[in-house]
């Protein structure tokens, strides 16, 4: 009884994990080219291309991008990094990425779901503008619903209102 | 003390119905549920604001304690519950005074019918609720529901209803619905149910499940596990059926979910997230939203499947959508002005023009079941809620905190929930608030909550 619960539990969480790519780079499974057959106790040394470390790193950490209050156009900043970003996505053409939208907490809750599907689309055309192929960068709004940063101030609304890049392992 | 009113009149026009269950003789008689049989217009006796009105509510009485699913210590004590149902139900919302029977005398069985006015008067309570419960031989229990006017000494209305011992509670919602109606004037309300989304978990990784329950908290159920995320519920009007958006694919889409089968199905066969699910009053038709390649606009589908019909067509954002009573217009959330407003068109999607024009932002509209009013998110510095008239005047605010947002409809048009977010924790919580604006209150919920729906009076 009681190991029929915890196994239950352990799925839930595994579950859980698995809806919450960004934050757990370790997990995904390693990019489908390089993986050139390690041992299993030989431990690799740093992020291997096409993991969200190494994209993270490669990029400096130039991996989300920020918006003003309600806006989703792609100022010069968010350019350099999103230049960056499809760099890296030509180094590496078999990598795929998904942009997450997300807005601040300061907003209706639909509205602000529309409004991070329209940031990620920003960027997501931004990239596609530099030559990445659009079947390669999948877009999803988290609207509200994932913040950053857990303030209620300027501050931390100005860091949730972003597009983050993530690999798809 | 005057107007006492054509009693005999309204006496006559007691359903048949009602009075066949009103009787607590051990009648053999099939009596079939209640009657919706309205005209309870006539005068009470009382004069002055209805919040001090006094309602006595003791026990319901039994013709005879036994046993029953709905209460483990039998009948009896199952007729005290009752009571303290309605006497809360009515307390919780500002109406009335209530006093409930654990501060009164218990009547005995055939006093329902004829009331010892000895007892009630001089208790500074103007009305008196009395009621009984009989269980029956098939299991089924028989409530009949009473008021009296204390000073006239007379009844003013009386119902009965037959429910499954699982439904005990609806009987007593029956019950202060019919006391609401009678001494208001105004539609029933407490005979209905809620949806919302339940959170737990950290600001930063919170997890949100669907939840339903009555409107007065009970017969709570989760629908969803949590482990996908789900938001914005919608009930269909015949409660079989929830709207919801899960992200249970990974990407934000819009599923009806069969309460009575617990399967699910996509709203529209599509790669595009889809957000912002509505019903038309019949049932008949939902709404939508969708966006593609970032821009979001509302969309049309028979409720039955089919192909969808797109209603807006403007860059930017177009989202929700609540239709008037008649299912005539919809009223809707559009930025194509640069921000957040609140426009209104016609079913089909013609002549779509902006209601909202005195500053801020207007988000979440929903259309008042009696057609009289929207109500709406106005976003100027606070989030707070907010009624107007279907032109977009006469803005009236309801709640003042920090942020307010979705309001939704009593199935009456008289009273609105909504959800309250705090600032810095992000705890989320129901509120409640009648058209007056005076009578807020929070809603106890077994988590953190948001975006309640609440559904019509149940069928």
């Amino acid at each position: 009884m009681n190991t029929r619960i915890a196994a239950v539990l352990l799925l839930a969480g595994a579950g859980a994990m698995a809806g919450c790519q960004k934050k757990a780079p370790e997990q995904l499974p390693p990019p489908p080219v390089t993986d050139n057959s390690q041992t299993s106790s030989q431990v690799p040394q740093g992020p291997q291309p096409g993991t969200q470390a190494h994209f993270a790193s490669a990029v400096n950490g130039q991996d989300v991008i920020y918006f003003e209050t309600d806006r989703y156009n792609i100022d010069s900043t968010d350019a350099a990094a999103l230049q960056t970003q499809a760099q890296y996505l030509m180094q590496y053409p078999n990598v795929r990425v998904t942009v997450e939208g997300h807005c601040d907490e300061r907003g209706t809750r639909e509205y602000n779901l529309a409004l991070g599907e329209r940031r990620a689309n920003a960027a997501k055309n931004y990239l596609v503008g530099l030559g990445v192929d659009a079947n390669r960068i999948r877009t999803v709004s988290y609207g509200k619903e994932r913040p950053v940063a857990m303030g209620s101030n300027e501050g931390a609304w100005a860091q949730n209102r972003r597009a983050v890049t993530v690999i798809i392992g | 003390m005057k107007q006492i009113i054509a009693l005999t009149a309204l006496l006559l026009a007691t359903p048949l119905a009602a009075q066949d269950l009103g009787s607590p003789l051990p009648a053999q008689d099939e009596v079939e549920t209640f009657d919706e049989g309205e005209g309870l217009t006539g005068s009470v006796s009382f004069e002055g604001n209805l919040e001090d009105l006094g309602i006595a509510i003791p026990g319901f009485a039994t013709d005879r304690d036994q046993p029953t699913p709905a209460n483990a210590q039998g009948t009896a004590a199952l007729g005290r519950e009752l009571a303290r149902v309605i006497t809360a139900d009515l307390r919780n919302n500002g109406l009335f005074r209530p006093i409930g029977p654990d501060a009164l005398p218990q009547p005995r069985y055939p006093e329902i019918t004829a009331p010892d006015w000895g007892v009630w008067t001089g208790r500074s309570a103007e009305m008196l609720v009395h009621g009984y419960v009989r269980g029956r031989a098939d299991g089924r229990l028989v409530v009949g529901c009473y008021l009296y006017d204390v000073a006239l000494r007379d009844e003013l209305v009386r119902e009965g209803w037959v429910v499954s011992p699982a439904e005990w509670r609806r009987a007593a919602h029956k019950c202060a619905d019919l006391v609401y109606s009678r001494l208001t004037g105004e539609s029933p309300f407490f005979d209905s149910r809620i949806a919302y989304i339940a959170e737990t978990g950290p600001k930063g990784n919170r997890v949100k499940r669907l939840a339903i329950m009555d409107s007065d908290g009970a017969n709570h159920r989760f629908i969803t596990t949590g482990r996908a995320t789900a938001l914005t519920p919608r009930y269909s009007p015949d409660y079989k059926r929830l709207l919801y958006l899960s992200y249970v694919d990974g990407n934000p889409r819009i599923y009806v979910y069969d309460i009575g089968t617990g399967r699910q199905t996509l709203v529209t066969e599509n790669a595009n997230p889809t957000f912002a699910p509505r019903w038309s009053p019949d049932g008949r038709t939902i709404l939508y939203s969708m966006a593609v390649a970032g821009n979001t606009d509302i969309y049309r589908v028979s409720a039955a499947g089919g192909q969808s019909v797109r209603l807006t067509d403007t860059p930017g954002i177009d989202i929700g959508g609540s239709y008037s009573p008649d299912g005539s217009k919809i009223v809707f959330e559009s930025d194509r002005s640069g921000s957040q407003q609140c426009y209104v068109m016609n079913a089909d999607g013609t002549n779509q023009r902006r209601l909202s024009f005195f500053g801020g932002r207007c988000a979440t509209p929903e259309w008042s079941p009696r057609g009289d009013q929207i109500a709406f998110t106005h976003i100027a510095g606070n989030f707070r809620i907010a009624v107007m008239n279907p032109q977009g005047k006469n803005v009236r605010h309801l709640t003042n905190s920090w942020q307010d947002e979705a309001p939704t409809w009593a199935p009456n048009g008289r009273v609105i929930q909504f959800f309250r977010t705090q600032r810095g924790s992000g705890n989320t919580g129901l509120y409640q608030v009648d058209l007056t604006g005076r009578n807020e209150r929070s809603l106890q919920t077994p988590a953190n909550a948001s975006d309640p729906a609440w559904g019509p009076i149940l069928p």
